[in-house]
């Protein structure tokens, strides 16, 4: 599908090049085929190859390692301690036994189940609007300064450290929240955690959902005007429709890094074992309380395994993510439903 | 010009510049209503920059600077009028087939939809006329919900000479409509176009003379940015005034 866009676009250039870059294969090719051995092409052919197959496989391993090794540790809670997953997914009673073989604990998960739903929800529908109205403009509106310097600029935010948020979030967000809202609990809230993650996650979604735009076909965009259509008409008829799976991929991969995000969410959400009674209350989520009790519990305890249990599930729930994207770019712009 | 025909787009001494570069040198031309003019010339001597003046494409482009006048039915449409309202009325199909990456049906109901039409039945109907207009509903008719990418280059560019009929303009501009197609699209295009020139202005690029002297009642001759000849097609073929024309209709240039 990807190669199909693009060849839309610049079918011209190919053909043009296309000549040129064969003749100079061919050159190419001859002049090794009179000079170099087998030992040669053996070395060049088949050495590369089996050094990037030897590496493709060792990442292939690696996951499943991880898999299986989550999968062992994470089903203890239900092999070994019979917890039910109904108890685990619904229950909000956590109360794991923390030693290496006391049992009868509760292993409720419900509320950091509830709170990470919750923030990334939050987060995805606050950031979503502004991510996507960003890669208009730096791809429709302004392509020049968007390339120059929105870009680059947006760029840089994916490289900042979690802590870093986390810790303006702490200094500024929470005693924002504190002054502004006057909650209970002072500002370690839901709200501060979900304003991180979409802080977080704008520049993800930002950057995909700007690459799909861009590889929209020139020639829809003139089509487009051809008919009359005014530049706005343009976007949201033609061009957002036309790229809106790689928009999705976007959206998808920004929750996937608010899902796993830990550190900055621990130091905001203010970690208080409880559902929220609203977006000022705090409440704590999956991460990090895997982050804040996974050093403290008896390798192997129910309390342990109940961690572990966490981990499996946003496992899966990561590999739900891929799977997702990858139904999606599936479907690329060339098929239409209905 | 027969001189029954009424002019519809009247073109006063039109210089365009490309940045530094001159690539319409003072063009001067009279297109007459529901008649097919022919555009030829060598690649680069400025066809498609002029068609594109016509409707005003070129303000897409950066660093495009026009003088001149461009008169639409009388009205200067670079002074008084709207561009979006002028592409309304000037459609254009391009040399590839560009459908929109949506069902046939939303093709060609792109533009009655932007124009503000929501009723279905209204949308349905509109669909029908345009592609029966583009002798393509026989072929079409059973699926429309499909997406238009599916169809065959003949049948995409048909599409979209659909999908601008169903604008309803005055004028269809053509930029090398057939280039992309073989032998029996073109055929079915020309058969089209000559069909549609009783509603419609049509001005069209081609490369083809065969295809200029099957279709076209006037042709205008294009050399680096300026009109060499423009006249009757029978009459610029059989008996062309300047030489290089001559040069050109018999093979012997560019
Ligand atoms: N956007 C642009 N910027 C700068 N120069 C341009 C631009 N578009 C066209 N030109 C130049 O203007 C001249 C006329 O181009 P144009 O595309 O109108 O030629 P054409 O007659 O349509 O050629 P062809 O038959 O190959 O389509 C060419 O020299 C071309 O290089
Ligand atoms: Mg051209």
């Amino acid at each position: 599908m990807e190669s199909t866009i693009l060849n839309f676009g610049t079918q011209a250039d190919a053909a043009g090049h296309r000549p040129a870059a064969l003749k100079r294969e061919d050159s190419m090719s001859n002049v090794h085929a009179s000079k170099k051995t087998k030992g040669y092409y053996f070395r060049k052919e088949y050495l590369g190859r089996g050094i990037a197959t030897g590496c493709g496989l060792f990442i292939v391993v690696l996951t499943l390692a991880i898999g299986v090794f989550l999968l062992v540790r994470g089903t203890g809670t239900f092999t070994r301690f019979h917890h039910s997953i109904l108890e685990f997914l619904f229950s909000s009673d956590w109360s794991p036994v923390d030693t290496a073989t006391g049992s009868g604990g509760g292993v409720g998960a419900a509320v950091f189940i509830a709170g990470s739903l919750l923030t990334c929800g939050l987060a995805l529908l606050m950031i979503t609007p502004f991510s996507i109205g960003a890669a208009i403009f730096m791809t429709e509106i302004a392509p020049k300064s968007g390339e120059k310097i929105f870009r680059p600029a947006v760029e840089i935010f994916v490289g900042i450290p979690s802590v870093v948020y986390g810790w303006i979030g702490l200094t500024v967000l929470v005693p924002w929240i504190k002054n502004v809202f006057h909650p209970k609990m002072g500002g370690y809230s839901v709200l501060a955690a979900s304003i991180v993650l979409a802080v977080m996650i704008f520049p993800t979604i930002t950057t995909v959902a700007a690459d799909a735009i861009r590889s929209t076909p020139d020639a829809f965009r003139k089509a487009g005007y051809g008919l009359g259509s005014t530049r706005w008409q343009v976007i949201y008829r033609i061009v957002l429709p036309a790229s809106r799976s790689g928009i999705m991929t976007g959206i998808i991969l920004g929750l996937a890094r608010a899902f796993g995000e830990a550190l900055a969410v621990a130091m905001v959400i203010g970690k208080t074992r409880a559902f929220p009674k609203n977006l000022l209350s705090p409440t704590n989520n999956l991460t990090a309380e895997i982050a804040a009790d996974m050093g403290n519990t008896a390798s192997g305890g129910e309390a342990n395994m109940a961690l572990w249990t966490m981990a499996l599930l946003l496992f899966l729930i990561s590999m739900l993510f891929i799977f997702l994207i990858h139904l999606i770019s599936g479907k690329g712009i060339l098929q239409v439903e209905n | 010009m027969s001189e029954q025909a009424k002019t519809k787009i009247s073109v006063q001494d039109l210089h365009l510049y490309y940045g530094q570069f001159h690539a319409l040198k003072g063009i001067t031309m009279e297109i007459p209503e529901h008649e097919i003019t022919a555009l030829i010339g060598p690649s680069g001597c400025g066809k498609s920059t002029f068609l594109k003046t016509l409707n005003r494409m070129n303000d897409l482009e950066p660093n495009v600077r026009i003088e001149g006048s461009v008169r639409l039915d009388g009205a200067d449409i670079y002074q008084d009028m709207d561009a979006i309202e002028l592409r309304k009325r000037v459609g254009m199909v391009f040399q590839q087939p560009n459908p929109f990456p949506k069902s046939i049906f939303e093709n060609v109901v792109y533009g009655p939809r932007i124009n503000g039409i929501r009723n279905k039945a209204e949308l349905e109907e509109i669909c029908e006329r345009s592609l029966r207009q583009a002798a393509i509903w026989d072929e079409l008719k059973d699926r429309l919900g499909k997406s238009a990418l599916g169809l065959s280059g003949g049948q995409q560019q048909r599409l979209c000479i659909a999908r601008t009929l169903a604008v309803e303009p005055d004028v269809i501009l053509m930029d090398e409509p057939t280039s992309a197609l073989d032998p029996i699209s073109t055929g079915k295009i020309e058969e089209l176009a000559m069909q549609l020139k009783k509603d419609y202005t049509i001005v069209i690029v081609t490369h083809n003379m065969q295809q200029a002297t099957r279709v076209s009642d006037r042709t205008a001759f294009f050399l680096l940015g300026d009109l060499v000849e423009y006249g009757d097609t029978q009459e610029l073929f059989s008996n062309p005034k300047d030489e290089r024309t001559e040069r050109y209709i018999t093979g012997r240039f560019g």
